[in-house]
């Protein structure tokens, strides 16, 4: 369960990024936020995993508060939600192998569980066989898979996905869908930013489209919206 | 924590060291500079102390016992130059002793004085050792005010004028090893910090995947302990290595009859453990305070 009580987000800058959102989603749900560059969709995604906190208004993740969470609590509420960044944030020295791996490593799992569940997931996202590459020795959709292998490895209850498909081909990106879909059958909360039409007119899902920091739509297996 | 987690901690805290390697190796490199001049200043200022030192205790004040003083009367004596405050030792030395020590200390001018043997100017003498080399002139001048003494000689200016140089020059000493201490640790720990600037994104990414402070912080810890001690390494064989060298070729030389270079052992043990100490601090500390500044994210 996710739940925004008005929030509104204003960066340092003076930028006004969110206004008053109000969003609840249900455990388990599947939910695309769509709307125009800028709109607010990475500043909103941000919050829920406390990259960034909101100026006003509240938050709640599985009944964490986000507003009274301590400092040192808040590597424990990432831990369960799985993050795939619009930008990566691949670890640069290290190789795909151990990229994955450090998710698993920090939560302090035994090194053959590890070894299994990484490759089980390598396997999925069809990297398996670039298993000791460094990230920049991959291309940009084989980072953004790796990236996706990360947010999903240690088997989250939130999987959070910023334009998972931004970077790859037409069949990679339905391939990733499937993955999500998949984590998203097993119970997982999947929430997903994205600009690619075709998906979310094929696969319908609950639609959330943001525009100027505002909520401007929330329907249930909702359209893209948007016209070319 | 785990203690398979601690084990990782350690390997990857290895493993940082080859993946920043250009990195490490400035790091490693200043270490080593460092090192290798703390070092030698040691040597220097260590001798330098004993070298003062034996200086220092060869100061004795020698009382001359008035002639015709009785077996009994010298006993007394004795027994009272040995109550005296800060006394250490007191020991007799008769005048034909007293000559030989005399003529051994002249060296090579010395035949001149051999016909001295027959008529011996000199008083038979107690010397007597003050417990601390200070004290030698409150031992002197309270012993002036005892009988049977013909004249007390300690050398009085060179004694004082002594202790003030020796003063200055430990104080110069010390003033030089902090100072190159500090200097040492602050261009070190300068240097793992730019290496960790440089880091300062992969801190930040393990954080949003969900790491704690201290997981990231422990390898960083193994990562500083380990610079200091690889830049340990040469600046220890280097001067153990040197430092055997001299001792065994120049030993001679470089000692003045009484006051004699240190041997190379436990000397050069206890300097490298002194140097794997500055090292492994510096190393921790640098690497310690550079990652702190980075995990508030
Ligand atoms: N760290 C920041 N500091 C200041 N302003 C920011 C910051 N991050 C985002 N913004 C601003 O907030 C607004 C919303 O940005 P955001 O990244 O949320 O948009 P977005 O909907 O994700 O866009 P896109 O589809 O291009 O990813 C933009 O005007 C942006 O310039
Ligand atoms: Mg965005």
């Amino acid at each position: 369960m996710i739940e925004l009580n008005n929030v509104s987000k204003t960066y340092a800058n003076g930028v006004n990024a969110l206004n008053n959102i109000d969003i609840f989603i249900e455990k388990g749900e599947f939910v695309y936020v769509v709307g125009p560059s800028g709109a607010g969709k990475s500043s909103f995604i941000k919050m829920i995993y406390r990259e960034e906190r909101p100026t006003e208004g509240s938050i709640q993740i599985h009944g964490t508060d986000l507003m009274t969470l301590k400092e040192k609590h808040v590597p424990f509420l990432r831990r369960k939600i799985g993050v795939v960044f619009q930008d990566f944030k691949l670890l640069p020295k290290l190789s795909v192998f151990e990229n994955v791996a450090f998710a698993l490593e920090v939560i302090e799992e035994p090194k053959d569980v590890i070894r299994r569940r990484v490759m089980e997931v390598l396997d999925i996202v069809k990297l398996k066989n670039k298993a000791r590459f460094l990230p920049d020795e991959l291309s940009g959709g084989e980072q953004q898979r790796v990236s996706i292998a990360r947010a999903v490895v240690n088997n989250p209850r939130v999987v959070i996905a910023d334009e998972p498909t931004g970077n790859l081909d037409p069949d990679t990106s339905w391939e990733i869908m499937e993955i999500l879909e998949n984590i998203n059958r097993n119970g997982t909360t999947v929430l997903m930013a994205t600009h690619n039409r075709e998906i979310v007119n094929a696969i319908k899902k609950r639609v959330i489209a943001i525009e100027g920091g505002r909520v401007v739509r929330d329907e249930p297996k909702g359209d893209y919206g948007y016209e070319r | 924590m785990k203690g398979r987690t601690l084990a990782r901690h350690g390997k990857e805290g290895l493993k940082n060291l080859g993946r920043n390697s250009w990195m490490s190796f400035a790091s490693i490199s200043a270490v080593t500079i460092m090192l290798f001049v703390v070092g030698v200043f040691l040597l220097l200022i260590v001798n330098m102390n004993s070298f003062i030192s034996s200086v220092e205790e060869d100061v004795e004040v020698q009382v001359y016992i008035e002639l015709g003083t009785s077996d009994q009367e010298q006993a007394e004596l004795e027994q009272q130059l040995k109550n005296l405050d800060h006394v250490e030792s007191v020991t007799y030395l008769s005048k034909d002793e007293g000559l030989d020590r005399l003529i051994d200390s002249l060296g090579q001018d010395s035949e001149a004085f051999e016909s001295l043997r027959d008529e011996n100017p000199l008083n038979d003498a107690f010397i007597v050792q003050a417990s601390e080399p200070q004290q030698t002139e409150a031992v002197a001048e309270a012993a002036s005010g005892l009988s049977y003494i013909d004249s007390i000689d300690y050398g009085e200016q060179v004694v004082e004028q002594l202790f003030n140089v020796t003063k200055i020059l430990r104080i110069i000493g010390l003033v030089l090893v902090a100072g190159l201490m500090f200097t040492a640790m602050f261009l070190i720990s300068n240097t793992i910090k730019l290496t960790i600037v440089a880091r300062q994104q992969e801190i930040q990414i393990m954080k949003l995947v969900g790491a704690t402070n201290s997981f990231i912080r422990w390898p960083f810890f193994v990562e500083g302990l380990l610079l200091g001690v690889f830049g340990a390494v040469i600046p220890i064989a280097a001067i153990t290595g040197g430092y055997h060298y001299l001792y065994t070729n120049y030993a001679d030389k470089l000692s003045i009859d009484f006051a004699e270079i240190l041997p190379v052992y436990p000397l050069t043990l206890q300097i490298s453990a002194v140097l794997i100490g500055i090292g492994v601090l510096v190393g921790i500390w640098g690497s310690i305070t550079s990652v702190r500044k980075f995990l508030k994210v």
